[in-house]
């Protein structure tokens, strides 16, 4: 199946090397997209991480025992599994840019959509959201809260990139053409060491462009063919051995048969 | 008491006997219904599902049922466009179960929706590339074929049926039925092989996914002969479990055998291309995508075991068994294999449901497990209890069993 291409590609590079595992990009997700604090947050599978940071090891003893961290936001995949499978079209692949939506009034909250996506990047609101007295004021107004019973997941911090077109129109600028930076997600935005690095990966003055296609970028399970639109960056071998599976070959870089 | 509403002819039980069973099974359905209702106020939370466990016993219970069912829609085929005279026999018993498990199936499924007052959205915005779509324009359409079949079997009632009204519409339906039988064989066909398909095209799931010819997944074939492989046998399982129950023979064994007969040459046609299909899956496509078989299986739970009697005990064995004329002739080993066939299904579609997607596809994720929780079995067994309702009121009040008089004289 062949990828979805636009003239524009939002992408998002992730340095795993810089990556310290802080968990702000997490805890910016959150609160860029006003996700309520859950009553009780022990069953990890329940909770809502659309920025969901993974502790990768590379299993050896002291002294060789070494660790990374590998930020996974929603892939924004160029052959989205997600998409064929919703029966009512919540979820649809088709603006300029690439990225994935999620329309919550839409949704059945049918799950069809997380059964398909093998990154887990979708999240199903168990619960009514409920925020503490008094958070409700430091909610963000350019964000929807969601409904109990609907999927979500990141979706690139998108009002951001409604407002990044609206200034640029009253600057006079040209909406479908923004500057390096002009659009960042709130992950991008807030990673203390920079290892989130955004923007239009098919524009040669973005900085993505380049990181894209650097010799240890790669994106995580490319045999499957889902074309995401996250590359990650390492030049550890056993990190970039853990964005895919090679136990049939042994080896890295098997052949990918399937359509 | 109620003897003036019996079918002409045949014996049933006391009115206290029966009023003491269906209130017996009416306890199991409140319980259901207590859980129903707490989940339609509380939300799915209250079950044992999560994010990555998406589909679980509810959807392996859809699943079944809807395969379990398909007896309803085969036999149809084979009796009104087919022409097999002698399935008349066993025919309304068909309609009454596929009528059960289409429509308990389509209840539990508004509880499985994280928004079931969205659920009519599957009209009004419908994908037309989802195979979820097609499985709620199917199920849906082919549930009202279901009642239109059943229909004339209630209006067959001896009080009813002195209506003239009504005994002229239950006549001219049955004089139709090959038509519905012709729509319901369509819709069916499509619905099973679309459940099928929904694992198949998840690429993001190594164990489900599946090429395929032109837009159907193997497993969209597989499926429906799956269906048809098992559904048979259901119906004489069930009705077998009925003349048990009542002491009364209801079904010659003729009939019953030509079921079998019926189910174990779907079985055996399905059960050659699905021990391809796992070949080829195993040994091409899994290796494409960088995994193994072992891959696929965890410890006790997800274990191989579960695959290997899938397809071996609960498959090869039935298959042999049902097309073997001395093996299907015997009725011990006939409903052997039929419970062998059945419990083979359900674990098809459990495999396809929970396992498919407990497996980490990303190497630095684990394996999960799934527990469902008191709300999913208890809904389970308000659609069984219902299901059974209906039937010991069909059985004690509409003439289902036309051979029925004969065998018992």
């Amino acid at each position: 199946m062949k990828a979805k291409e636009f003239n524009i590609k939002w992408g998002m590079v992730i340095d795993l090397d810089k990556c310290t595992g802080c968990g702000a990009c997490m805890t910016a997700c959150q609160v860029e997209n006003n996700i309520a604090p859950m009553v009780d947050a022990s069953n990890k599978l329940r909770t809502l991480s659309w920025m969901l940071v993974y502790e990768l090891s590379n299993k050896k003893a002291a002294p060789d025992a070494e660790i990374a961290y590998l930020p996974r936001p929603c892939m924004q995949c160029g052959n989205p599994t997600c998409v064929p499978v919703c029966p009512v079209i919540a979820t649809d692949k088709n603006e300029e840019g690439g990225i994935v939506s999620q329309i919550y009034p839409r949704c059945i909250g049918c799950r069809y959509c997380m059964a398909a996506c093998p990154y887990h990047a979708r999240y199903f609101n168990w619960e009514d959201p409920i925020f503490p007295k008094g958070m409700e004021k430091t909610l963000s107004p350019n964000t929807s809260v969601r409904p109990r019973g609907v999927v979500e997941k990141c979706n690139f911090c998108h009002t951001r990139l409604m407002k990044a077109k609206d200034k640029a129109r009253q600057e006079g600028g040209n909406p479908e053409a923004l500057a390096d930076g002009a659009y960042m997600p709130a992950c991008a935005e807030v990673c203390p060491t920079g290892a989130i690095s955004f923007g239009d990966i098919k524009n040669p003055e973005h900085k993505v462009h380049e990181l894209a296609k650097g010799e240890n970028a790669y994106r995580l399970l490319e045999k499957l063919g889902l074309a995401p639109q996250v590359y990650y960056v390492s030049k550890r071998e056993w990190v970039r051995k853990l964005g895919d599976n090679y136990a049939a070959t042994g080896k890295a870089g098997a052949e990918k048969k399937h359509s | 008491m109620d003897r003036a509403l019996f079918p002409d002819g045949v014996e049933r039980c006391s009115f206290g006997k029966f009023a003491l069973w269906m209130g017996f099974v009416t306890a199991f359905f409140l319980f259901g219904l207590y859980a129903m209702i707490l989940i339609f106020a509380k939300g799915i939370v209250v079950t044992g599902l999560d994010n990555y466990f998406g589909f679980g016993l509810w959807i392996t219970f859809d699943l079944a049922v809807i395969a379990l069912g398909a007896g309803a829609f085969f036999t149809g085929f084979l009796k009104y466009i087919l022409k097999i005279d002698q399935l008349k026999n066993i025919i309304n018993l068909t309609v009454i179960i596929g009528f059960i498990c289409y429509s308990g199936a389509m209840l539990v499924l508004t509880m499985d929706i994280g928004q079931p007052i969205r659920a009519w959205f599957g009209y009004w915005h419908p994908n037309v590339h989802s195979m979820l779509t097609e499985v709620i324009f199917c199920i849906t359409c082919y549930c009202l074929v279901l009642i239109i079949e059943y229909v004339p079997l209630i209006l067959e009632q001896k009080q009813l049926n002195k209506i003239p009204f009504l005994h002229h519409l239950a006549h001219n339906m049955h004089v139709n039925m090959a038509l519905f039988a012709g729509i319901g064989a369509f819709l069916s066909t499509f619905h099973q092989g679309s459940l099928g398909g929904m694992y198949g095209v998840l690429m993001g799931r190594p164990y489900a996914f599946r090429e395929g010819f032109f837009i159907w997944p193997w497993t969209f074939f597989l499926f429906v002969l799956s269906a048809v492989g098992s559904g048979p046998i259901f119906t004489v399982l069930c009705c077998t479990l009925m003349e048990k129950m009542t002491g009364r023979k209801l079904v010659d064994f003729k009939t019953k055998a030509l079921m079998g007969k019926i189910a174990g040459t779907m079985l055996t046609v399905y059960i050659f291309f699905k021990i391809l299909d796992t070949w080829a899956w195993a040994n091409n496509f899994l290796p494409s995508v960088g995994m193994t078989f072992d891959q696929m299986f965890y410890g006790i739970i997800y274990g191989k075991w579960l695959m290997f009697t899938e397809i071996i005990l609960c498959g090869l064995v039935p298959a042999i068994m049902l097309i073997t004329p001395s093996i299907r002739n015997n009725p011990t080993l006939l409903y052997t294999a039929g419970i062998l066939d059945c419990i083979g299904v359900t674990l098809n579609r459990y495999l396809f449901t929970v396992q498919a997607i407990a497996i980490p596809v990303m190497p630095f994720d684990s394996w999960q497990f799934y527990y469902p929780n008191w709300t999913e079995w208890s809904t389970c067994g308000m659609i069984v209890a219902y299901g059974v309702i209906v039937m010991s009121l069909s059985y004690r009040y509409l003439p289902v069993f036309p051979q029925e008089r004969a065998l018992n004289k």
